[in-house]
């Protein structure tokens, strides 16, 4: 039967994938706490495993970007900006590919975290992934944006869960410093490529909780116009 | 003049078979538009679609389908040119339907959403301007009709856009949607219904041989409201929620509600959809009976042969039976992010839009209408995404139409003259 339905006017949602989208790259980033935890006990046979399963959601959410961006052509009318959306989704996409590249480079140097570090290191990880949590929450929101025709209630909730993303941001950025302030009083006795590998690795983490920082703020440019 | 007496029969019997096929491809094709807002936003499901669309898309066509008939039938022609040779009249209105319904079917196979409406005023403009003498076509008529294909998109936008922000304002830009979503959505059932049946009674019923006067048809429009509000709060209440929705899913108990409404306005747009569109298919037939029945002369005042509405009526629930259930269920999949509350303002606008020009008598395109309302909506920032694109393509299969049409019906037009000449 041919279709000579207008219903064609109504285009894929962006909506949906760019929330399904997050939400692998949060689980995706969620996988560095189990595998810190076999770094820790030096399980490198566990922590390839979780590294592997790291990778794997990576690419998932690739597919997901890919077909995304496919399905946003140019003559496509929407209540947000086109080029805000893709936006966002790059900056999505670099949560998954931190969190892939921190796991390999560790797994690759097979690098421990010095046992004076390992509580205070983990705190910072959990504080980043806090971070990308809440920058979850804040993308799934955008269904009751819609909801609102973007505005109202709704803006003032997601600007406010913005706000305490960015607060987040500013608490890691404080648990980096002291973390460096320890690697540096017990670096002498430390390998010294080690050292340098762990300083980057310090601040792979914390763009973990930078970029997502950038996502709440890309959404609060969407909803500014 | 011989020639109607000779085979009068024949002709109203050739013009009633087509018109009927006519009629019969409306339900099949065009009610989908109709319908597919509600069968896509899955506040109906497929059946439920199919069963409304037929008890309204009859009442429409029957009760108000009377004065855009007469448009088609006598609004469009002078038909003081044929007073002298009433039979090219009736080849006229017959090829028109031909030609409409074979570019129809041609666009469908091509999957173009023309629309009914543009190909039969095209063919008859056609057939008049062409085969007989353009003097013949009524066209400060015909400018007001066209004017109309651009206006009531706007309109229907218009409108579209006003009802969604109030929704938003009443409802989801509240402390309590839910609560405020159970104490309006009534109204809004009890507005649908005003202007429906207000519009059927001051404008449809004198076509079924009842008057009513004034005041009595808004008494009995308002009553009608307020018994489809009551319904409408009866059935809102009865629907269980979900308790346990917290905050996060808040608005999916909301969108509940909007599903009750537009069960109403999914009724008000088959019903819109039957009186505006009924006539593309039985106006030119009613030309052609009303002039073999006066025995070849032409009276524009002449009454509508009883059978004729009802004819148009039954086409379309018989398209609709048959092939309704194929079509809406292809259109069923594939949208997203189309909440009953935007289905709802959208609808509720075209149906609005097209009932109240259909009780003025002018054929406008029911899909186009509904194209002008989801642009509305959009531009309320309400839906995710819409392919301008596809828009694009419909404007311009609207423009192609009208010659399209036109050519047809003329070679139609010169082969029937042909036929009966020899």
């Amino acid at each position: 039967m041919p279709m000579n339905s207008f219903l064609g006017v109504f285009a894929k949602s962006p909506l949906k994938p760019l929330e399904d989208h997050i939400n692998l790259v949060h689980q995706c980033s969620q996988g560095l706490l189990p595998f810190f935890e076999a770094v820790y006990a030096e399980d490198w046979k566990t922590a390839q495993e979780q590294q592997q399963a790291i990778s794997k959601l990576e690419k998932q959410a690739d597919v997901i970007k890919r077909e995304l961006r496919i399905n946003l052509p140019s003559g496509i009318f929407m209540p947000i900006q086109r080029q805000d959306v893709l936006d966002l989704l790059t900056q999505q996409d670099k949560i998954a590919n931190k969190a892939k590249d921190i796991s390999g480079r560790i797994l690759g140097r097979q690098l421990t975290i010095p046992e004076q570090l390992q509580v205070q290191f983990l705190e910072y990880l959990q504080r980043c992934l806090d971070a990308t949590e809440q920058a979850k929450q804040v993308i799934n929101e955008l269904d009751d944006l819609l909801e609102t025709g973007f505005k109202g209630r709704e803006v003032k909730l997601v600007e406010d869960m913005i706000e305490r993303l960015d607060s987040i941001e500013d608490d890691t950025d404080r648990l980096q410093i002291g973390l460096r302030r320890s690697l540096l009083s017990i670096e002498k006795n430390l390998n010294p490529v080690d050292v340098m590998f762990l300083y980057s690795i310090i601040e792979w983490v914390g763009e973990l909780a930078d970029i997502s920082e950038r996502v709440g703020s890309r959404l609060e440019l969407m909803l500014a116009n | 003049m011989d020639i109607i007496q000779t085979y009068g029969f024949m002709l109203i019997v050739t013009a009633a078979a087509v018109g009927f096929i006519m009629a019969w491809g409306i339900g099949a094709n065009d009610v989908a538009n109709a319908m597919g807002t509600s069968v896509g936003s899955k506040a109906l499901t497929i059946k439920q679609a199919i069963i409304i669309a037929m008890i309204f898309e009859f009442a429409g066509a029957y009760l108000a389908g009377g004065e855009v008939t007469s448009t088609i039938r006598n609004g469009i022609i002078d038909s003081s040119y044929f007073t002298n040779t009433p039979e090219l009249l009736v080849y006229g209105m017959i090829s028109s339907l031909l030609a409409a319904g074979i570019w129809l079917a041609f666009a469908s196979y091509l999957g173009w959403p023309v629309s009914t409406t543009h190909s039969i005023v095209g063919a008859i403009i056609g057939f008049a301007a062409i085969g007989v003498t353009s003097d013949s076509v009524h066209w400060d008529e015909v400018t007001k009709i066209v004017g109309s294909w651009i206006v009531t998109p706007a309109i229907s936008g218009f409108i579209a856009y006003l009802i969604f922000q109030s929704a938003q304002k009443l409802i989801f830009d509240t402390d309590k949607p839910f609560e405020n979503a159970k104490r309006y959505v009534p109204f809004y059932m009890a507005a649908a219904g005003f202007v429906m049946s207000l519009v059927t009674i001051k404008k449809g019923l004198s076509h079924v041989g009842m008057n009513i006067n004034n005041s009595t048809g808004y008494l009995i429009a308002v009553a009608i409201a307020i018994v489809v509000a009551i319904a409408g709060r009866f059935v809102i209440n009865k629907i269980k929620f979900d308790p346990q929705a917290g905050r996060a899913t808040h608005f999916a108990n909301v969108e509940k509600v909007f599903a009750v409404l537009m069960i109403v306005t999914a009724c008000c747009m088959a019903f819109a959809h039957g009186s505006n569109d009924v006539a593309n298919a039985i106006g030119p037939l009613a030309a052609v009976v009303s002039i073999v029945n006066n025995g070849g002369e032409i009276s524009e005042k002449a009454q509508l042969v009883w059978w004729i509405l009802p004819l148009g009526a039954v086409g379309i629930v018989a398209g609709l039976a048959l092939f309704g259930h194929r079509v809406i269920a292809t259109i069923g999949k594939g949208i997203t992010h189309l909440t009953p509350s935007r289905g709802f303002a959208a609808e509720m606008a075209a149906a609005t839009t097209v009932v109240i020009a259909s009780g003025t008598g002018l054929p406008i395109s029911t899909t186009q209408t509904l194209v002008g309302a989801v642009l509305g909506v959009g531009m309320a920032r309400g839906i995710a995404a819409l392919n301008l694109g596809v828009i694009r393509n419909i404007v311009i299969s609207w423009v192609v139409t009208l010659p399209a049409g036109a050519g047809l019906s003329i070679i139609f037009f010169y082969m029937i003259k042909g036929i009966f000449a020899a």
